[in-house]
């Protein structure tokens, strides 16, 4: 039952279908990022204009949870400010940590579909990647300010 | 050989994963251990524990005895005829990292040339990069054919008076390919280079006798032959031990020592610095007995049934993809494959929860995931207690995560 909950049909279709794959040209921020213990990478780029992310791509490989989780994440992070994504952020991180109350927070959309990896602690890893890229992208905007 | 009575001598596979009966297919990376070897490790820090070679009481006179007892041993499995040239190191790590370290840098010099192959595990490559760019050695690589063999078609282009060693798995742990290490040697040695053999993959599977590989170093790892973590070996020549330097300095590997300078001990507690694992040699040592009375024939028998019998059953799953050799005879027990678009990880969590626990990832062996144009592979792995019951589930459980990804 934990598996079906696990690859949802909406996990599989992000996986399969991914939004935001691809590459932006002249990034105000571009972050790689290596999982060490199983090679997946995240190539993840930002435009941001005042504070907002206007356009957000990724590229790399890895497996259903990290390819969904990137997906949607990008999904959800067009048009919002860098201080929202910081928030988003956070929420996710506690859903995935196990906290109920994240996993219904509708500011989560989507990737509340995720809420499940929370009772695979070895996959953790993978839905957070796409995020900890993120976080180092926001920290290179705030350190060299966008164009 | 009677499957049932060997599995009923591994308590750790009589439990249940997942609310599954626990079937290990994860053997190259790690192998459970026998009763026999719980025990001996309980009796000897219970009834025997001291420090080695050092004591005149009688619980050291044992630790010694029981540490030199195994070495006897497990030299015997490996048709090692002297035991001092058998010295134990952590593992094949450590093993392969002393001779990159002690014969490397002490022969190794700018134009020398270290020969290896692009199969090979991390720990056969990284030393040698290390010991490379101290020496200003260069690295040169066999490459694989399109069954994932080693390519010997550029030997005789790689192989030149230049190379100073050569050093190759004799079976891939990513791929299962059993490397012909004996033809490659005879090849080495007509250079003048010296033969290293990573054995940590065959040691456990196959038989092994080191004359005639024909090799001048083979290391092992003791965990992925039913013994403990922490302790494993190198084997080498006793000339080339001799006129080694010493890897690691400190006590129990010297004969004098004065504040500038000392003298070494005679091989094998040259190499062996420090108080070593004891507990781990002698519970080694109840591993290779169990081996031993198992036979590796039969054990490398057992794995190439196992082998034929789940072969045959995923390459009739749809987009199943095995890599490595077409002819069993040229594996061992390893399976490497990938399955449709699924990512190896998601295969192996929808595996675990079967109770089905394998390998995913790039099992060390990143140069060689990169040749096969993957990231990674899903890895099955057998040894002496698997059954072609555990296949069926491997199997049962595949067909579970294809229905899970829509297949």
């Amino acid at each position: 039952m934990q598996l079906e909950a696990l690859y949802q049909q909406v996990i599989l279709q992000h996986y399969r279908h991914p939004h935001n794959r691809g590459v932006l040209d002249a990034p105000d921020a571009e972050v790689h990022l290596r999982n060490p213990t199983c090679g997946d990478e995240i190539t993840l780029q930002l435009h941001v204009r005042d504070g907002t992310i206007e356009d957000v791509r990724f590229s790399g490989q890895g497996c259903s949870i990290s390819q969904a989780s990137a997906s949607m994440m990008t999904q959800r992070l067009k048009g919002k400010p860098l201080a929202e994504a910081d928030a988003l952020s956070a929420r996710f991180t506690e859903m995935m940590h196990g906290s109920a109350e994240a996993a219904v927070d509708r500011n989560l959309g989507h990737l509340r579909a995720l809420a499940g990896v929370a009772r695979f602690p070895v996959r953790v890893r993978c839905a957070l990647l796409a995020w900890n890229a993120l976080g180092e992208a926001a920290k290179q905007v705030r350190t060299n300010g966008p164009g | 050989m009677y499957v049932g009575e060997i599995r009923q001598e591994f308590p750790i596979l009589q439990q249940q994963v997942n609310g599954h009966p626990l079937v290990y297919l994860d053997n190259a990376a790690s192998t459970q251990k026998p009763r026999r070897v719980l025990e001996a490790l309980d009796r000897y820090y219970r009834e025997d524990n001291a420090n080695v070679h050092r004591g005149i009481h009688e619980l050291s006179r044992r630790a010694t005895e029981a540490y030199e007892a195994a070495r006897v041993r497990v030299a015997a499995l490996f048709g090692i005829t002297d035991p001092a040239e058998l010295i134990w190191t952590r593992g094949t790590t450590e093993a392969l990292n002393l001779i990159a370290g002690s014969w490397g840098m002490a022969n190794l010099g700018p134009g020398d040339e270290i020969l290896l192959s692009v199969m090979e595990h991390h720990s056969n490559l990284v030393p040698w990069q290390i010991v490379a760019g101290r020496t200003g050695a260069r690295l040169r690589f066999l490459e694989i054919d399109e069954q994932q063999r080693l390519d010997l078609s550029g030997l005789d282009e790689l192989l030149t008076e230049r190379t100073r060693l050569v050093s190759l798995c004799h079976v891939s742990n990513a791929l299962g390919t059993i490397n012909p290490i004996r033809e490659i040697a005879a090849r080495a040695h007509a250079v003048g280079a010296v033969m290293v053999v990573d054995g940590a993959q065959s040691a456990p599977h196959l038989p092994v006798d080191v004359q005639a590989l024909g090799c001048d170093f083979f290391a092992f790892s003791g965990h992925k032959m039913c013994g403990p973590t922490g302790i494993g070996g190198l084997w080498g020549r006793r000339k080339l031990l001799e006129a080694m330097p010493p890897f690691f300095g400190g006590g129990d590997m010297i004969e004098f020592v004065e504040l500038e300078r000392s003298t070494y001990a005679p091989l094998p507690n040259k190499f062996e610095a420090g108080t070593p694992a004891i507990a781990g040699v002698v519970g080694l040592g109840a591993a290779v007995d169990f081996l031993a009375e198992i036979g590796p024939e039969a054990i490398q028998a057992h794995e190439r049934y196992l082998l034929g019998y789940a072969l045959e059953q995923l390459r009739a799953i749809p987009d199943l993809r095995v890599f490595g050799p077409e002819d069993i005879a040229e594996r061992s027990g390893v399976i490497s494959f990938t399955l449709a678009d699924i990512h190896p990880h998601d295969l192996a969590t929808i595996l675990d929860a079967e109770g089905v626990a394998i390998r995913a990832g790039h099992h060390c062996t990143q140069p060689l995931m990169h040749r096969l144009g993957v990231g990674s592979t899903a890895r099955a792995s057998f040894y002496v207690y698997n059954t072609t019951e555990d296949v069926d589930r491997l199997i049962e459980a595949l067909q579970r995560a294809r229905t899970l990804f829509g297949y």
